[in-house]
């Protein structure tokens, strides 16, 4: 089988709708079961009570967030090099599933905060380097907003990805180092207590479902940009025609 | 007739661009203008207490710089964008990058440097000691140019945009956060009696990944802009 044979937005695009099905539904299972052992399972914790038990959708978010730039980077390099459509395409389409996990992390990590530590809303290093990637992945989208040409669109973006990128180690580390300069937060992030098996697999369980549905939300979303750009391709067409008629005959 | 070295080329747009500058004084005196305006907003809005000031100092006239360097890039390629230059220089058999270092050295002299000379005396109203006023000066000198040289990206990628300016504020005020971090850092160290070498030395490598780097991406970025 050639293995560039899914490159070609029309053969992705059934393949996409599939995969995106199964990523739906082991998101489901895996997030049915994540948030039943740690609603039902993991033990109250000795220190935080039951608040910590957001923990469940704070971390998996905060690892997305994170990984998904990098995912989102290496999609717009290789469009950029190989000028392939598809992967520009994937940029485009990753950015905002992980702008949403970022606002998810700083969002659960506001409503920990304020019972935690008493503030929503601390100058630490991580929780500073955490606004500045959300506004990474703004700046990406406005940027491709703000292009009508979407070949210019992509490559653009894809310069914008890649020079983040290299910045994001950078500006974590600078804030690392401005956050020790100053009066340091009250309460250490680093220092976590050292977690019950539980809790870890709880966490674990609840990544994975994370993970299955932003493979999901970037698939459907792709779905959506293939049909927009390919609206006057054939195939694209037929598609449409096709939905048309059985729209009709469902009526 | 053969080309002009590169180094003669870069020599050349360096000449034209200050030229260009200097011929309309007015613009360039706006950037200082903002650089001044925006740093004596800051005691109206908070008060006129002296220690607090101090305190603010640093991080106010780095802050004041960014947005006045930011304020700047707009017009780094915008005018040879729209009368063509551009395309020349895109098309000149001289490597892109080198030209854009040019035209980025050109807008620092005259947009970066008079920020270095003008922050001290601006330092002084805001009651920083001698040591901090000069350390303040030193980082401008060597975060300015990081400044000019990210932002120039920035600019490249914007070129002839709807809504230009707003859009790269978005995109060039994440990426200048570390030189921020450690120009005002290495003013306070200074300021709470403590050396400024760790900083600087981090400024200053932050310019050579600069000076290396982003000439390069910025000439990729021009000639997606100009497809």
């Amino acid at each position: 089988m050639n293995l560039f044979y899914y490159a070609a937005p029309h053969t992705f695009y059934p393949l996409a709708g599939t995969m995106a099905r199964v990523f739906y539904a082991l998101a489901v299972v895996l997030g049915a079961i994540g948030l039943y052992i740690g609603f039902f399972v993991a033990p109250t914790d000795a220190q935080q009570g039951e608040g910590y038990r957001i923990i469940f959708i704070h971390v998996p978010t905060a690892w997305m967030s994170m990984f998904l730039y990098v995912v989102m980077a290496f999609w717009a390099a290789v469009g950029l090099a190989f000028n392939t459509r598809l992967s520009a395409m994937m940029a485009q389409a990753i950015a905002p599933t992980g702008a949403w996990m970022t606002f998810l992390a700083l969002w659960t990590g506001a409503l920990w905060g304020k019972p935690m530590w008493g503030t929503w809303w601390v100058w630490d290093a991580r929780l500073t380097s955490e606004l500045i990637l959300l506004f990474l992945y703004l700046g990406f989208m406005a940027l491709q907003a703000a292009i009508d040409d979407p070949r210019r669109a992509d490559r653009a973006g894809a310069v914008l990805a890649i020079v983040g990128v290299v910045n994001v180690p950078i500006i974590y580390f600078s804030v690392q180092w401005w956050n020790t300069l100053h009066q340091g937060a009250s309460v250490s992030l680093t220092r976590s207590p050292s977690m019950a098996t539980t809790m870890l697999w709880g966490m674990l369980v609840m990544a994975l479902a994370f993970w299955m549905y932003c493979l999901g939300a970037t698939l459907t979303r792709v779905r959506a940009i293939i049909l927009e750009r390919e609206r006057r391709s054939d195939w694209a067409r037929d598609l449409a025609r096709g939905a048309k008629a059985g729209r009709e005959a469902a009526a | 007739m053969s080309a002009p070295a590169p180094l003669a080329a870069f020599a050349c747009v360096l000449r034209r661009d200050l030229l260009l500058a200097l011929r309309r004084r007015s613009d360039l005196a706006t950037t200082l203008f903002f650089f001044v305006i925006v740093v004596s907003l800051f005691p109206l809005g908070v008060g006129p207490e002296a220690n607090l000031l101090r305190t603010m100092a640093p991080g106010v006239v780095w802050v004041a710089a960014l947005l006045a360097s930011m304020l700047a890039l707009g017009r780094l390629f915008a005018g040879d964008y729209a009368d063509g230059t551009l395309e020349q220089l895109v098309l000149a058999p001289h490597p892109l990058g080198l030209l854009v270092g040019a035209k980025v050295a050109a807008h620092w002299l005259v947009t970066g440097l008079p920020l270095v000379v003008l922050a001290p005396l601006l330092g002084l109203a805001f009651d920083l000691g001698p040591r901090a006023l000069g350390v303040l000066a030193l980082t401008l000198l060597l975060g300015t140019p990081t400044l000019g040289l990210v932002g120039a990206i920035g600019a490249a990628l914007t070129l002839g945009l709807r809504g230009a300016g707003a859009l790269l504020s978005l995109l060039v005020l994440p990426l200048y956060i570390p030189v921020l971090i450690f120009g005002a850092g290495a003013v306070e160290a200074v300021a709470n009696g403590l050396g400024p070498g760790a900083h600087l030395s981090v400024l200053g490598a932050l310019l050579a990944l600069a000076v290396f780097f982003a000439p390069w991406a910025a000439a990729v970025a021009l000639r997606i802009s100009l497809e």
